[in-house]
């Protein structure tokens, strides 16, 4: 993973330029980032900050690199440049104060595991090497399941849970990692009315004990309701703030309308050029 | 007595093959169990990892290993050839997952290339070392098909160190296999490296197929592999319990196998073991309890069979409303005429009615019991509240509604129903006009006389 440290200072000193960014209390700090799926690249040198305590939705239209930049963020993914700094070091040095909640889709739920095991894996970074998880551990994990109200289904199969429950399990699970900093990609997706109060009285009880959420979000509706910051995105960063300021028409234009056709035309052209040998 | 004393010729036999001391058959009864606990054991990662057809790929990519490591050292060590077959085995599983990443040649087609290249030119080599090397009978294309009967003292000596070493680096690293296996960013995001790991599956999967060769060979390995993870997964929906039922039937056709191969002349251990495996893969696939077909059909039928009653009892009930006579007779005529289903099945339903005490039976008049009424009620209830629901709750147009409730009326239960009834606040009347019953009094025998 190309993550330039040694330079990363006075870089960063650049990036405060741009007005609109708080610094002070940044808990995650992404610099110049590019990403590419192969020799495609889906994120162009984004820039940005994520302040402490805050609920930041990241919104964009399909294939604005969304879940990308979050896998980016946590190492998932190798970045092509830039870099990325999570409480002002690498992620690698601060992975227990990271949770992360992954695409439902992204796991085959047939697996043979129960629920409560599912949620007892947040605990494995705990845990270290080789261990098995204690008596503690599966005590807390039933905690946070409860707290997502799946206490009756601990031990049922996972392939038996219906598609809201199983969000719900993976939301326990980063729970049971009781970190500082949680990434969400698309904890809303596919989800019934109920299980998105509930996710969004979670969310709200973790800014409450000043913990920062990054979550991926599809529904421009409920935006305001929902979140606090915002990180508007095609491709490339196209606005960050708070949601008053930030979520208007002029920037959802930006980030939704045709204007960007001729970024993803260029990055098809330099596909294509790679491929063709024209350029490096 | 005669089926006793056969028996005794059974455990005679057993003794006389296995018990003996220095026989060669009961090493290679001891090689067919260890191999079928590892096989079971390390296959159940494969089989869940979806790596099944890779796995094959690494068995048949073994045998250009072992004939190199023959040709350059010229002694037949089961270390040696276990060495050749691994590193040819892994560089085939490279390949294998480096040609998608790198081109745009899909996965599948990427391990039928290794596969059958790596495999050809085993052959290859396998005749040329019969050709070049006459002095020493190599007896290599053993490793095709696996000829247990050739194995050794030595030979088991080294299965069952691979053996345990397989066990021990999956017991220890379980936990991590078992979260990788699930969930492999989450696992990135906890700092396990993934990688390496990934390549550690590998290497046991291929280290398995090597304990195997010998005695299945490579065509049929890939099938102790995956068969005994595959019947497992249908008995249970825990890991941990799942890699002891699929070591428990590797073991167990390693010891058919070789009890066969012992009491039949010329019976080939390892063929047996695979199908031994395959035959508990489909016993497996038809009768495990929750998962099983067999299991699932008895479910499906059941519910029909409960859902056709409820009708029967249901436009029983409807027909009675009608003449307002809740102790209506009918013939079984009236049943043929009204359902469209074979007269034995029908006569089958009806009896089972009877014995539950739904309907009673007379001298060729049926009719509904105060208990089949009840029954019979709830369901008219659950159909009529559904209907008003849609229409008030869901807007959809009073014509609409019936299908939908003729559904629904077989599968909510009586919690369901109370909350319909709260939220409806009890109507009287549905969609159709048709009244909502609360209770009838059954024994008021004729309301009105028409």
């Amino acid at each position: 993973m190309p993550l330039a440290k040694n330079n990363g200072e006075n870089m960063s000193r650049e990036s405060l330029k741009q007005k609109n960014e708080i610094t002070s209390d940044a808990v995650a700090d992404v610099h110049d980032l590019t990403v590419s799926y192969h020799i495609h690249p889906v994120l162009w040198n984004v820039d940005f900050q994520v302040p402490c305590g805050k609920l930041m939705a990241i919104i964009g239209p399909n294939g604005a690199g969304k879940s990308t930049l979050i896998k980016a963020m946590l190492g998932i993914i190798p970045v092509t440049s830039g870099w990325v700094k999570i409480f002002g070091d690498s992620y690698k040095k601060v992975r227990s104060r990271i949770g992360y909640v992954p695409q439902r889709g992204s796991v085959d739920w047939d697996f043979p595991t129960t629920a409560i095991d599912v949620v007892m894996m947040g605990r494995y970074g705990h845990l270290g090497w080789f261990r098995r998880p204690k008596k503690k551990d599966r005590e807390i994990s039933y905690a946070y399941l409860e707290k997502v109200g799946m206490q009756d289904f601990a031990n049922r199969q996972i392939s038996q849970l219906s598609g809201g429950q199983q969000q719900r399990i993976f939301l326990a699970r980063a729970l049971a990692q009781e970190a500082d900093i949680y990434f969400m990609d698309e904890p809303f997706a596919g989800v019934d009315v109920v299980t998105e109060k509930a996710i969004v009285n979670l969310l709200f009880e973790l800014r409450s004990q000043s913990k920062t959420v990054v979550v991926v979000h599809h529904d421009l509706q409920t935006v305001k309701e929902y979140f606090d910051w915002i990180l508007l995105l095609n491709m490339r960063k196209v606005a960050i703030g708070a949601v008053d300021e930030v979520f208007t028409e002029e920037n959802l234009r930006k980030t939704y309308g045709g204007k960007l056709a001729i970024l993803s035309k260029a990055a098809n052209a330099m596909t294509k050029g790679r491929v063709d040998g024209t350029f490096d | 007595m005669e089926l006793l004393t056969s028996s005794w010729w059974i455990f005679d036999e057993i003794g006389k093959y296995f018990l003996v001391e220095g026989s060669t058959r009961r090493w290679v009864m001891f090689a067919a169990i260890l191999l079928g606990i590892s096989s079971g054991v390390v296959g159940t990662f494969a089989f869940l990892r979806k790596q099944s057809l890779l796995s094959d790929a690494m068995a048949h990519a073994a045998l250009p290993g072992i004939c190199l490591a023959y040709m350059f050292t010229g002694v037949k060590d089961p270390l040696l050839f276990l060495l050749g077959a691994s590193v040819t085995g892994l560089i085939g599983a490279i390949i294998a997952t480096e040609i998608p990443r790198h081109s745009r040649i899909k996965i599948d087609t990427a391990i039928g290339l290794v596969l059958s290249n790596f495999f050809a030119f085993g052959i290859v080599l396998l005749t040329i070392i019969q050709k070049n090397f006459s002095g020493n009978k190599a007896g290599l294309d053993s490793f095709l098909f696996g000829k247990a009967a050739l194995l050794a003292r030595y030979d088991i000596y080294v299965m069952g160190s691979m053996c345990l070493l397989l066990l021990g680096i999956t017991f220890i690293f379980y936990k991590e296999f078992k979260l990788l296996t699930f969930d492999r960013s989450f696992a990135i995001t906890l700092g396990l490296p993934v990688r390496y790991l990934e390549l550690l599956i590998t290497l046991l999967i291929v280290l398995a197929v090597m304990v195997g060769l010998q005695a299945v060979g490579v065509v049929l390995m890939v099938a102790m592999l995956i068969f005994p993870a595959a019947a497992a997964r249908q008995w249970t929906d825990r890991l941990g319990l799942m890699i002891l039922i699929s070591a428990f039937i590797g073991a167990f056709a390693g010891a058919v196998g070789s009890f066969c191969s012992a009491i039949v002349a010329k019976v080939p251990t390892g063929p047996v073991m695979v199908v031994v495996c395959s035959f508990l893969l489909i016993v497996s696939m038809f009768f495990a309890p929750n998962r099983g077909l067999v299991p699932k059909w008895l479910r499906l039928r059941k519910s029909r069979q409960r859902i056709r009653r409820e009708n029967i009892l249901k436009s029983c009930y409807k027909t009675c409303e009608e003449h307002n006579n809740w102790k209506m007779n009918f013939t079984i005529e009236n049943f043929f005429a009204y359902f469209k289903l074979p007269r034995y099945l029908l006569r089958h339903y009806l009896r089972s009615l009877i014995k539950r005490e739904f309907m009673s039976h007379e001298n060729g008049n049926w009719q509904l019991t105060e208990k089949g009424l009840k029954k019979a009620l709830q369901i008219i209830r659950k159909h009529r509240l559904w209907e008003v629901y849609l229409t008030k709750k869901m807007d959809i147009a009073s014509d609409h509604v019936h299908r939908d409730a003729e559904d629904i009326e077989h599968a909510i239960n009586n919690e369901v129903l109370h909350q319909l009834d709260n939220e409806l606040k009890s109507p009287q009347q549905d969609p159709h006009g048709k009244a909502i019953p609360q209770n009838v009094c059954f024994s008021e025998q004729e309301r009105k006389t028409r």
